[in-house]
């Protein structure tokens, strides 16, 4: 298991670095609130962004794409993590487009994978129905009716489901509510007739969709894999996508980190910089060590996904479960060690806090992803 | 064939046919083998692996071969490690020498001092304890008062040293002296001497598990000859860290050796509170064991990514303050959640109706509380982590 970065991989990330630091500062993601745009990112720099090749990391280059791999793009989203780069760079092009690629036809993917890799295209998954992340608790069905398969369902916290052209939708064609077997995936027009999107924005200043399936009709080109057999592929893409998740929170965190250190050496009090106060010494160190197994553990999924790592899912959860507690350690410890200061909307670090309980929840939070490493490990 | 893959091939094949059987399975700590003039082996196979290990330098296997050393490269020592480890192969021998003193002796010592000392150290000839701290310097190491004066040919060495690890075993001493009282950190030295040496006493210190692991050492009038003088004379501050780095390194690893036969948590938990299909079934416990487990996965991808990047060059500073820290804190946290899972089965003291495995559990248990003591307090590697690496002012 390799956990550094090669030649490549460093300059992507230097040069993403430099991208989002001078394009999409968390200014930009204030501006975006403040004018409140419909859209929840700015499309010119989502263009830019695909221009270098972004959106296609994940994609074969036969299809258009870069396939640059995980750790490539986990570059990227750690550096998008550090500004909060609100983008659909997670909900399409890590998580949706890889589940298009590991799920459907050649004729999907000639279809949406180029038009993904070049930025025009944006999907969706739709996927979870509760409030906490649940991969097989699916109630919305797909049957058979009159004039073909027939989609009922309504989705929750469809990430960038506002202004996804396309939805991946998990859909239960047969079994009981919690069961792996009877899940189905189908590719949904966001345009198609019974299709309703209402647009809710989060506490992160970025949006989600509430989607509701009302008698659509589903033609057979829409399947995408076989009925009742989507949970390998389903898992699969989530467990990529939760990886780079981590990455990105990763980023959250050491900016977070990394903002609060510098205040600790500026402010002074009792005469002194509060820095040279143990208490605070301490927890610093403590989030020091932290962050540094939090990066081994994101880098170990990302290489174990590269290279299809037997053990990939239990890695996969790992970087996701050390991800969450480290940042919500990490973002709370910001606020509170700023002061009054850090509890204004006009100081950035507030913006982490909330970026981070939001992301935490997506795709499985610390104790979902313990309680599947134990599973997974037997006991 | 690589070299390299070639020398993983050879030393397979060598491991095989050398180790002995008994070497290949987890060790009690009753057969820990640490060599000096006192050797003892409880189990005969032992000193044959010793010594077979020895004839090729491999009790030492990254120093040169002149001083007793295997030679080997960095990529063949990661092999020589990967091979023993996949076997099972205990280490042939401990000793404070080699974690501990050897790596300074190379760095700092005259050639004198190295031909004299390392290839006793690898053979296992002589056992080595650490004289650091006294009773009024623990933390604050650098306030130790033993005093050598300069007696012309040699020092005479005066003080009291606490919790000196094997002292009571031990043939030599590395020993922190002061030699210039008008300032702190520089007026320390580093001696070494013969614990045989008139004037010396030692005297051994109980603790909690039962076992004594430590004594108070009394150096009264100790004369040692000026040639053991490691490096300048008050330049022993420099020595002495550095060391304590490659302690720390040391420390966090035996975190998982001196558990030695006692199993990870996951299996303890399993054994004591599975249901029928294997599941721990009370949720809380499995919740705990689960960050556990994960948290040891996260610990050991961490220290292979620093040794890859030490490798590639890009390492940060401070990795072996914050080895020795999680490390032991999680080795602490290890033995608490297991007696969690155990109950009352973890907390007997001797006798039936307890297993063996049960009482070294309860043991090893209180031994743990000690990982973050020494070597430098867990309050204190968190100090040396904001000063050092996130430049935090005193
Ligand atoms: C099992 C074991 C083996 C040992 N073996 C050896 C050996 O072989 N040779 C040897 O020389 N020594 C050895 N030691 C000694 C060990 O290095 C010291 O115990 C250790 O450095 C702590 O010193 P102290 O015991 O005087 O505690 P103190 O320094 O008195 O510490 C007491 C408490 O105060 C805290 N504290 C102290 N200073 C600070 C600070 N600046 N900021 C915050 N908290 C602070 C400590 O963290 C600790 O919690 C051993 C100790 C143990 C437990």
């Amino acid at each position: 298991m390799n956990l550094t970065l090669n030649d490549e991989q460093t300059m992507l990330k230097n040069g993403a670095h430099e991208f989002f630091k001078e394009r999409m500062p968390v200014k930009a993601l204030r501006e975006l609130r403040d004018k409140d745009v419909a859209d929840g990112f700015d499309r010119a720099l989502w263009a830019e962004m695909a221009a270098l090749g972004w959106a296609g990391i994940l994609i074969p280059e036969q299809f258009g794409g870069a396939d640059f791999g995980y750790k490539g793009m986990g570059q990227v989203m750690e550096e998008a993590g550090r500004s909060l780069a609100a983008s659909p760079l997670v909900a399409s092009a890590a998580l949706a487009a890889p589940l298009l690629l590991k799920a459907g036809s050649d004729a999907h993917k000639q279809a949406l994978l180029p038009a993904l890799a070049n930025g025009e295209v944006l999907l969706a998954l739709a996927h979870d129905e509760a409030p906490r992340h649940a991969p097989t608790r699916i109630a919305t069905r797909v049957e058979q009716g009159a004039q073909g398969l027939v989609l009922n369902g309504c989705k929750t916290f469809v990430v960038d489901g506002h202004v996804a052209d396309h939805f991946i939708v998990v859909a239960r064609s047969s079994g009981e509510r919690d069961a792996r077997d009877g899940l189905t995936l189908l590719l949904v027009d966001a345009e198609a007739p019974g299709v309703s999107v209402t647009r809710t924005r989060m506490v992160d200043n970025r949006n989600a969709a509430l989607v509701s399936f009302t008698d659509v009709v589903i033609g057979a080109d829409a399947l995408l894999g076989k009925v009742g057999e989507a949970h390998g592929a389903l898992t699969a893409a989530l467990d990529g996508a939760r990886a780079l998740l981590a990455a990105e929170m990763l980023g959250n965190a050491c900016e977070a980190f990394e903002r609060t250190l510098a205040y600790l050496k500026l402010r002074k009090q009792f005469g002194a910089v509060i820095g040279s106060f143990q208490a605070l010494k301490h927890r610093a160190a403590h989030m020091f060590c932290e962050l540094e197994l939090t990066r081994s553990a994101v880098l170990g999924a990302l290489d174990a996904l590269d290279n299809g790592h037997a053990d990939s899912a239990a890695l996969c959860s790992l970087a996701k479960a050390k991800a969450c507690d480290t940042l919500e350690l990490v973002s709370a410890e910001a606020v509170q060690m700023h002061g009054g200061i850090g509890m204004t909307d006009a100081e950035e670090i507030g913006f982490f806090l909330k970026r981070a309980r939001v992301a935490q929840q997506w795709l499985g939070d610390a104790s979902f992803h313990r309680d599947r490493y134990a599973s997974l490990m037997g006991f | 064939m690589s070299a390299l893959e070639q020398f993983r091939a050879e030393t397979r094949a060598w491991l095989d046919a050398n180790c002995p059987a008994s070497m290949r399975t987890p060790m009690p700590e009753d057969e820990r083998v640490w060599g000096g003039r006192n050797a003892r082996f409880k189990n005969p196979d032992s000193k044959l692996w010793l010594e077979r290990m020895v004839a090729r330098g491999w009790t030492v296997p990254g120093w040169p071969k002149a001083y007793g050393g295997g030679g080997l490269s960095r990529d063949e020592l990661q092999v020589l490690k990967e091979e023993m480890s996949r076997m099972g192969c205990r280490s042939p021998l401990f000793s404070f020498g080699i974690s501990m003193l050897g790596p300074v002796l190379l760095k700092y010592g005259t050639e004198e001092q190295k031909l004299e000392h390392l290839p006793k150290i690898a053979r296992g000839e002589t056992r080595w304890c650490q004289g650091y701290s006294e009773p009024g310097a623990g933390s604050d190491l650098a306030a130790l008062a033993t005093r050598a004066e300069d007696q012309g040919d040699h020092y005479l060495v005066n003080g009291q040293k606490i919790w000196t690890s094997y002292a009571n075993y031990a043939d030599w001493i590395f020993c922190l002296v002061r030699t210039d009282t008008s300032t702190k950190q520089g007026g320390i030295s580093f001696l070494l001497f013969d614990m045989t040496s008139p004037g010396v006493e030692t005297r051994p210190i109980t603790l909690i598990s039962g076992a004594s692991v430590f004594c108070e050492t009394f150096l009264t009038n100790v004369r040692v000859p000026k040639g053991n003088l490691v490096g300048r004379l008050n330049g022993g501050w420099e020595i002495a860290k550095e060391l304590l780095q490659h302690e720390r390194g040391m420390i966090s690893d035996i975190g998982k050796s001196i558990g030695g036969i006692v199993p990870d948590v996951d299996v303890m938990a399993k054994k004591y509170l599975a249901d029928a299909d294997g599941r721990i079934g009370d949720p809380v416990l499995r919740d705990a064991v689960a960050r556990h487990v994960m948290d040891d996965r996260a610990f050991s991808l961490t220290m292979r990514r620093a040794a890859q990047e030490s490798e590639a060059g890009t390492a940060n500073g401070g990795v072996s303050s914050m080895f020795k820290l999680f490390g032991t804190e999680q080795n602490k946290r290890k033995f608490e959640l297991i007696l969690k899972c155990a109950g009352t089965h973890a907390l007997g003291w001797e006798g039936a109706p307890f297993s063996e495995e049960e009482l070294t559990l309860c043991r090893t248990w209180l031994r743990s509380k000690g990982n973050s003591i020494e070597g430098g307090t867990s309050e204190i590697q968190l100090n040396v982590i904001a000063k050092r690496v996130l430049g935090l002012p005193d």
